[in-house]
């Protein structure tokens, strides 16, 4: 019982961390152009980072 | 078509599109604040790696360009940019190979609804998951203070799923409910909300069996099929506003004192002076005060022939002016002019599909009264039988979690999905789930000619009886027109040796002169071109001669071309059980040429826009479910009228916004094909709803006597879950035609590559 006191939670914890981390890469916007980003690994910018 | 190397097809498209005037996208453009601008363009071949790159570099070197992004999953360009002047963006694109087309920006919108529905299936899912584990170890022989622990920590993350992600069908029910009606979603809500308040109250008196995972789960099954749908759908609408846009967005406007000023079709009243350059559409209504040209019509009155107009005459708004500059004085303002009449009589036309109800809606009219009256009756039956109301509401509770409709709720918008997948896959856009379910029904198919079962695009007929050194002179010659007949012979160029001409002019709405060699030759119609032949033809007046000093030397006649496979196509409808009919605005002649070459069962020729209407509502009156294909402004209020409606992505603006399915390949074959795929579709719906029939009469009586455990619920739902989508996903192996892979329209320039 007393492991559960803090297991719950930090599996709560845990569970939650992901679930913000992935909310919060949908309001950034990094799902709006997902064949984009596949794609774009591929280039090779030459000269500088791109804007 | 290769990748990175569009430039063949630009080369041949260029003639025939038109791209967006830098005023136009200026107008397109929206403003960021301090002096910053965006533009977005829709670039539909866009396509790997190398094309983001090329794009994204050679744009951001143009001056004032401050950023350029490309999106590969909507195929557009967003460009940033500075000062008055839009940087020649679209020129650069063009030199790039790429076609960029401006399209209706819908400001600020950003798919709203995805994003909360993305969340929400994030949210449910945590949710689902954490309360599963929780769940399995209660399963497993948590007890006492432990299995309380479990449920009271169940309940507390339950409680974010059920308000943010459980809200979406809250609402749609309460919606439903208010109006009256009966949705999929009512019982939903009802269901997960009373399994909630019942496993809450267990809780609270350390009761041992708590629902909160099966309304969690629950809502996470259903919140998937949901987002699939909406997806799916997004990303057929994204294909279609991607497309040229075919309407003016405004006109060069010459005022009294000469000065010019590009306006918004909005502000163009009437009296007004427009400028129409060769190669633009006529913005609204008017009459023309100077200069001469040839009209192409086909788009307004499904005429195929091109018209030739000249200073006095009234011109329609949407006509594409092809030869020579006009001057066009405005006698309607855009609200009053043919193409808001079109819209007009559109929603007055509004057929069956307004009064369409979803099968889902229509299955769950019957179905959420059915199993609310089960659980109560076996409430009832439990409360006489025992006395114990809690055992009874206990029951009562668990009928309703194990008749809950996840199956129904799952098994039509998968079906839908997945046939939407294939379409798309085909070249083929769905707008919503109900046009395929209203496709399916179907028992006539009514098709528009000009644009539609032909391409509306001029056909050399007696090439084996003309000389082949006349012919590559006149195709030398008909290179220098936009009009069609010109282009089509310019398009039978050999590529050997071009003759050259030293002075080539062309005199609109008669022909082209061109001198070479001390010969004066004229590519044109009869009358103008010169009279006297050598092969005795001077009787006939009409025609497109070749002269070589007034002397007819060789005669061209044409037909519109049938679009592709357009016989296959109607041979399948009628294979199919359908009956196949052609309305035109064309004339009786050129109608029954196309009527003589595909076996329609019926035509009528030179109907108005309301004719065509009024043609549909007959049919529909006289019982007949009713498919229109139709790709011109006179045909959408025939669009808006008919059961369901197919356009060709050549169709009109707003044709293609009123049409239900949108095909983006040139071969009719489309049409048959999604016919078959709705068909298909609607016989799995059935299937899937049979499945969840059969689950509830063997699910119902075990849980009506008291034996089901959360434990079974979660089994059983899961179960016939997985069933009904795996019996939709069989869809995909149906063994389908494909429609051939043959060229893309070309008259908007859509290329292979909209499919993703």
């Amino acid at each position: 019982m007393t492991t559960l006191v803090y297991l719950i939670p930090s599996a709560l914890f845990l569970g939650a961390l992901g679930l913000s981390g992935f909310l919060w890469a949908l309001r950034s916007g990094q799902y709006e152009d997902i064949h984009g980003a596949a794609e774009r690994i591929l280039i090779d910018w030459d000269d500088k980072p791109e804007r | 078509m290769s990748c990175c190397a569009p430039g063949a097809e630009m080369a041949l498209d260029l003639e025939t599109s038109v791209l967006p005037s830098s005023q136009e996208i200026r107008l397109a453009s929206r403003s960021l604040g301090d002096d910053l601008h965006q533009t977005d363009l829709s670039v539909p071949t866009v396509h790997c790696a190398a094309c983001i790159q090329a794009i994204e570099k050679a744009l951001g070197r143009l001056d004032h360009v401050e950023g350029v992004r490309v999106n590969l999953s909507t195929k557009r360009v967003s460009i940033q940019w500075r000062g008055n002047d839009i940087p020649p963006v679209v020129a650069a694109l063009g030199r790039l190979g790429y076609e960029a087309h401006l399209f209706d920006p819908e400001v600020g919108e950003k798919d709203k609804t995805l994003s909360e529905l993305i969340r929400a299936v994030a949210v449910a899912g945590f949710a689902a998951g954490n309360i599963m584990l929780l769940s399995v170890s209660v399963w497993s022989g948590a007890e006492g203070a432990t299995r309380d622990l479990f449920h009271w920590v169940s309940a507390l993350i339950a409680i974010p799923a059920l308000a943010f992600a459980g809200g979406i069908y809250f609402r749609s029910a309460w919606n439903a409910l208010r109006h009256g009606r009966m949705n999929m979603d009512v019982p939903i809500a009802v269901g997960v909300s009373l399994a909630y308040a019942m496993s809450l109250n267990e809780t609270i008196n350390h009761g041992e069996h708590a629902y909160f995972d099966a309304s969690v789960s629950l809502l996470f099954f259903l919140l998937i099929g949901r987002t699939l749908d909406h997806v799916m759908r997004e990303r057929a609408r994204t294909a279609v506003n991607g497309l040229a846009r075919l309407a003016a967005r405004g006109a060069m406007v010459q005022r009294d004192d000469g000065t010019r000023d590009y306006l918004p079709v909005g502000e163009i009243e009437p009296g007004m002076q427009l400028l129409v350059a060769a190669g633009e559409r006529i913005p609204v209504d008017g009459r023309i005060i100077r200069g001469a040209s040839d009209l192409d019509c086909s788009l307004v009155s499904g005429e195929s022939t091109p018209k030739t107009v000249a200073s006095g005459e009234r011109v329609q708004a949407g006509t594409l002016n092809l030869t020579g500059p006009l001057t066009v004085e405005a006698t309607a303002a855009a609200k009053d002019s043919f193409l808001a009449e079109m819209v007009r009589l559109m929603e007055a036309a509004e057929g069956g599909r307004a009064h369409y109800r979803r099968i889902a809606d229509r299955v769950s009219a019957l179905y959420a009264p059915v199993v609310h009256l089960t659980a109560f009756v076996t409430f009832l039956g439990w409360v006489a039988a025992t006395g114990d109301w809690h055992r009874a509401v206990t029951i009562a509770i668990a009928v309703l979690i194990i008749t809950c409709p996840c199956a129904l709720g799952l098994a039509v918008p998968i079906v839908q999905v997945v046939a939407a997948r294939r379409l798309f896959e085909n070249g083929i856009m769905v707008k919503d789930g109900s046009a395929m379910e209203r496709l399916a029904t179907i028992d006539t198919a009514v098709f528009d000619k000009t644009g539609t079962l032909t391409l509306g695009k001029p056909r050399l007929v007696n090439r084996s009886s003309i000389d082949p050194a006349m012919l590559a002179l006149a195709a030398a010659m008909g290179a220098h027109s936009r009009h069609p007949l010109s282009q089509a012979i310019a398009g039978l160029a050999s590529p050997a040796g071009q003759p050259t001409f030293n002075e080539v002019t062309e005199r609109p709405g008669f022909g082209i002169e061109a001198t070479a060699a001390g010969n004066t030759w004229r590519l044109g119609r009869r009358g103008w071109a010169g009279g006297k032949g050598r092969t005795g033809a001077e009787g006939k007046t009409g025609g497109t001669v070749l002269t070589r000093n007034g002397t007819i030397v060789a005669s061209f006649e044409f037909e519109d071309a049938l679009r592709a496979d357009a016989d296959t196509a109607i041979a399948r409808l009628k294979n199919a059980g359908l009956t196949v009919e052609m309305l035109s605005g064309d004339t009786v002649v050129a109608c029954a040429e196309v009527a003589e070459a595909l076996p329609v069962d019926h035509f009528t020729p030179t109907l108005l826009p309301s004719g065509k209407v009024e043609r549909i509502r007959q049919l529909s009156n006289d019982g007949h479910r009713v498919m229109m294909v139709g790709d011109g402004l006179n045909d959408t209020p025939a669009l808006g009228a008919a059961h369901v409606s197919i356009a060709p992505a050549t169709a009109a603006d707003i044709g293609r916004n009123a049409a239900d399915f949108v095909f983006l390949r040139e071969s009719l074959l489309a049409v048959p094909l999604a016919l078959d795929v709705s068909r298909k579709a609607g016989r799995l719906i059935r299937q899937n709803i049979a499945i969840a029939i059969v689950y509830n009469t063997i699910a119902v009586p075990i849980a009506i006597l008291g034996h089901v455990t959360p434990l079974i619920a979660a089994v059983a739902m899961s179960a016939s879950s997985l069933l009904v989508i795996g019996n939709a996903l069989r869809l995909q192996r149906f063994a389908t035609t494909e429609v051939t892979r043959a060229p893309l329209a070309t008259r908007s320039g859509i290329h292979e590559s909209m499919q993703s």
